[in-house]
């Protein structure tokens, strides 16, 4: 019976109550302009990496804003950083700032080596 | 033998501060890298320390560099450092002719007045009192213009000073007591017994009317405290640039430079500093967006007292003009690069991309576009219908899937990711098997020349626009625009590019020139090298920048890189343009392709069949 092909998929709830948004503090401190982010969707759409490999930088912010942060270090390692999205933003977001930052903040958690 | 307890707080100062010179030396130069090594190994013996050594007296001690920038600056530093030198060579002369012998006591030519006090019949004792003098008076003239500065910077050519940490202003303290209280002390002495020259005797004329006896020895224990305070504060204040400049002067005439990781010459290199804040007045951060803690200056003080922060790391366009203005030479941008650097996963690769497609047909060009001049399809168009015009048969490397050429990534210290992105590029270009690879991008085009290994030449578009026009594949037609020409920062002072920009430009119209241009051009704003300023900034930075180019009011502002080009547009002063757009716009054509009415069919056809 356990392995009949079907199984019971993670809850994807986001519980507002125990999100972690004190990462998210950070970020906005480093970078306000995040904050004018509408999420728009411009900067995945001009991505030269998403050319190539599924990576999308809005996913990514929304993710880092909520708080899970599972995966999300190795995602980011995809980003060139090459700037096309933040010359895209309609908002003036630094978007290759928040890339930037939420690397470095990735790697002080050690977020790199939790396991999915 | 000439001997007093005063001179024990010298002899201590001076003996402290060659062991601790001595250490450091030995330190920086066992930690220099392979590559370093080897250069100095090789050119060791060779003219090119001779031309060191002539440099060490044009810059260390007649300071060119500054006269030509500031001549009452360049006469303060000569003044305090070739008159202290000259005050050191002949005294210690002075000193051995009064001895008899060139091995007499080492702190005799520093107290010399002191212990001559008899009139001795030696040989050139008038000449060698009157130039002592004489060089005591030129350092005090320099001493006060020093003083002056310090108040008022901008008589001396200086728009802002540094901020100074304690160590600095206490060895700026006793290096300003130095001298006078060395001039109180000869005139003292020579108003007891005589022994002075025209400024020390007349001094100690005035000095006659005090107490010059209980004066004396209190004032040569004064200037030999003096001197043993700024001996020990030295190796820790930004004086040490005095020894290390030296150093530094052989190092680069025997071609060592900067690499990629943190070395013995980095720390030479930030030791030279003499944080004379020229380059906060280089600095666009400064002038045009009154951010004034994170200049060069402050940079490599905090590198070098281990207080670096990410801020100041990281808040820097990296345009190069700090490094243009800089009068020791230190390349600012290559040490900020190599503090950026990230600790890396060994082996890892980041980029498993696999989509960018090789060439399928063999081609005599690549062109790779860049990711910007995507963002800006103009250029794109004008290169086609350039490469269409001339015949040349081309592959677009980066048409649909390409990547990015791997300078932003290093920029920002990921180096392993950047290689990860070169190794990728590289076996694209080889593919090809073509003989020239051009790109439109100055960020790449410094990218390909510096961290690519390429057996084919690379030029950026203005540079292969240049020699298309000289091989008359295209022809142009003059017209009477007025055109001001923009030096991107990668291009310009980065490639050292200047000269085929304008020379495509004047054959098309009338190019005006502006205030700063060249090696001084300002940066648009845009720099993707900075991951702190916001938009708010970059509109700073970019609004003053294009009130300098449309001084002239010129109906193009023409610029050869795509991010300058994107930042100036939303200025919205003059009509911006690409070199490329230009050339474009103004070609004769030879009906060797298509014409234009062909090609906006074939263009749109193009279109078509994109959206079905």
């Amino acid at each position: 019976m356990k392995n009949w092909g079907f199984n019971i998929s993670k809850p994807r709830v986001i519980d507002w109550d125990t999100r972690d948004t004190s990462e998210y503090a950070k970020i906005i401190e480093k970078v306000p302009s995040a904050q004018r982010c509408l999420m728009c969707g411009a900067c995945a759409a001009t991505c030269s990496a998403s050319n190539h490999i599924d990576f999308n930088f809005r996913n990514c912010h929304l993710k880092y804003r909520r708080g899970q942060f599972e995966g999300l270090a190795d995602e980011l390692d995809k980003c060139m950083l090459c700037g096309k999205c933040k010359l895209v933003c309609p908002r003036g977001v630094n978007t290759r700032a928040i890339i930037y930052n939420m690397r470095i903040f990735l790697n002080d958690l050690n977020y790199k080596n939790i396991e999915q | 033998m000439n001997f007093h307890p005063f001179i024990l707080p010298f002899a201590i100062g001076a003996i402290f501060l060659f062991a601790v010179i001595t250490f450091k030396f030995v330190m920086w130069i066992r930690n220099l890298d392979r590559k370093q090594r080897y250069f100095v190994n090789k050119n060791f013996f060779s003219i090119k320390t001779i031309s060191a050594i002539w440099e060490i007296v044009r810059e260390a001690l007649i300071h060119r560099n500054i006269y030509r920038r500031n001549p009452l600056l360049g006469y303060m530093h000569m003044s305090l450092a070739f008159g202290w030198f000259l005050l050191i060579v002949v005294g210690k002369i002075e000193s051995s002719f009064y001895a008899g012998t060139m091995f007499e006591e080492p702190w005799l030519a520093i107290f010399f007045k002191y212990f001559a006090k008899e009139q001795h019949e030696y040989f050139g004792a008038a000449f060698f009192s009157f130039t002592m003098d004489l060089l005591l008076l030129i350092v005090l003239s320099g001493l006060s213009l020093a003083i002056f500065k310090r108040f008022r910077s901008k008589f001396l050519g200086l728009k802002k000073a540094t901020k100074h940490n304690t160590f600095d202003r206490l060895a700026l303290a006793s290096l300003w007591w130095i001298f006078p209280l060395r001039l109180l002390a000869e005139s003292s002495t020579a108003a007891i017994s005589g022994n002075g020259d025209f400024l020390t005797g007349s001094v100690g004329n005035l000095l006659k009317a005090l107490p010059v006896e209980s004066m004396e020895l209190p004032l040569w224990w004064a200037y030999s405290s003096v001197l043993c305070l700024f001996f020990v504060s030295l190796p820790f204040s930004r004086y040490m640039h005095i020894p290390t400049e030296i150093v530094l002067v052989f190092l680069r005439k025997w071609g060592a430079t900067i690499g990629e990781q943190y070395s013995g010459l980095t720390d030479i290199q930030i030791n030279s500093c003499s944080r004379c804040g020229i380059c906060i007045d280089a600095c666009q951060l400064n002038f045009a967006a009154s951010i004034n803690d994170v200049q060069s200056v402050y940079f490599v003080r905090d590198t070098r007292y281990g207080s670096l922060t990410d801020n100041v790391a990281n808040n820097c366009l990296m345009c190069g003009r700090c490094v243009e203005a800089c009068p020791v030479g230190i390349e600012l941008t290559l040490i900020r690069q190599q503090l950026r650097n990230k600790a890396e996963i060994p082996g890892k690769h980041y980029f498993d991309y696999n989509k960018a497609e090789i060439s399928k047909n063999k081609s005599d060009v690549v062109y790779f576009a860049g990711c910007m001049t995507h963002l800006t399809p103009t250029i794109i168009i004008a290169m086609k219908k350039i490469f269409e015009e001339a015949g040349v048969r081309y592959w677009f490397m980066d048409e649909e899937k390409g990547l990015c050429c791997g300078r932003p990534m290093r920029q920002q210290g990921y180096i392993q990711q950047s290689k990860d992105l070169i190794s990728k590029n590289m076996r694209l270009i080889a593919s090809s098997g073509a003989k020239l690879l051009v790109t439109s991008c100055p960020i790449c085009y410094k990218s390909f020349t510096d961290e690519y290994i390429l057996d084919i030449p690379v030029m950026h578009h203005s540079e292969y626009l240049k020699t298309l026009i000289d091989k008359k594949l295209i022809k142009l037609q003059k017209s009477s625009k007025r055109i001001v020409f923009h030096d991107p920062c990668d291009l310009g002072r980065g490639s050292g590019i200047y000269e085929q920009p304008r020379d495509i430009l004047k054959q098309i119209g009338e190019l005006n020139s502006c205030e700063l241009e060249r090696e001084e051009s300002l940066c648009c704003g845009g720099s993707l090298s900075n991951a702190v300023i916001e938009l708010e900034t970059q509109i700073k930075i970019r609004d003053h920048a294009l009130e300098v180019l449309t001084e002239s009011k010129p109906e193009i502002l023409a610029t050869a890189c795509p991010l300058c080009k994107k930042s100036f547009v939303h200025g919205n002063k003059a009509k911006v343009m690409d070199i490329a757009e230009i050339v474009a716009e103004n070609i004769i054509l030879q009906n060797k392709t298509k014409t234009v009415i062909e090609q906006s069919k074939y263009l749109t056809k193009n279109l078509k069949t994109k959206i079905n």
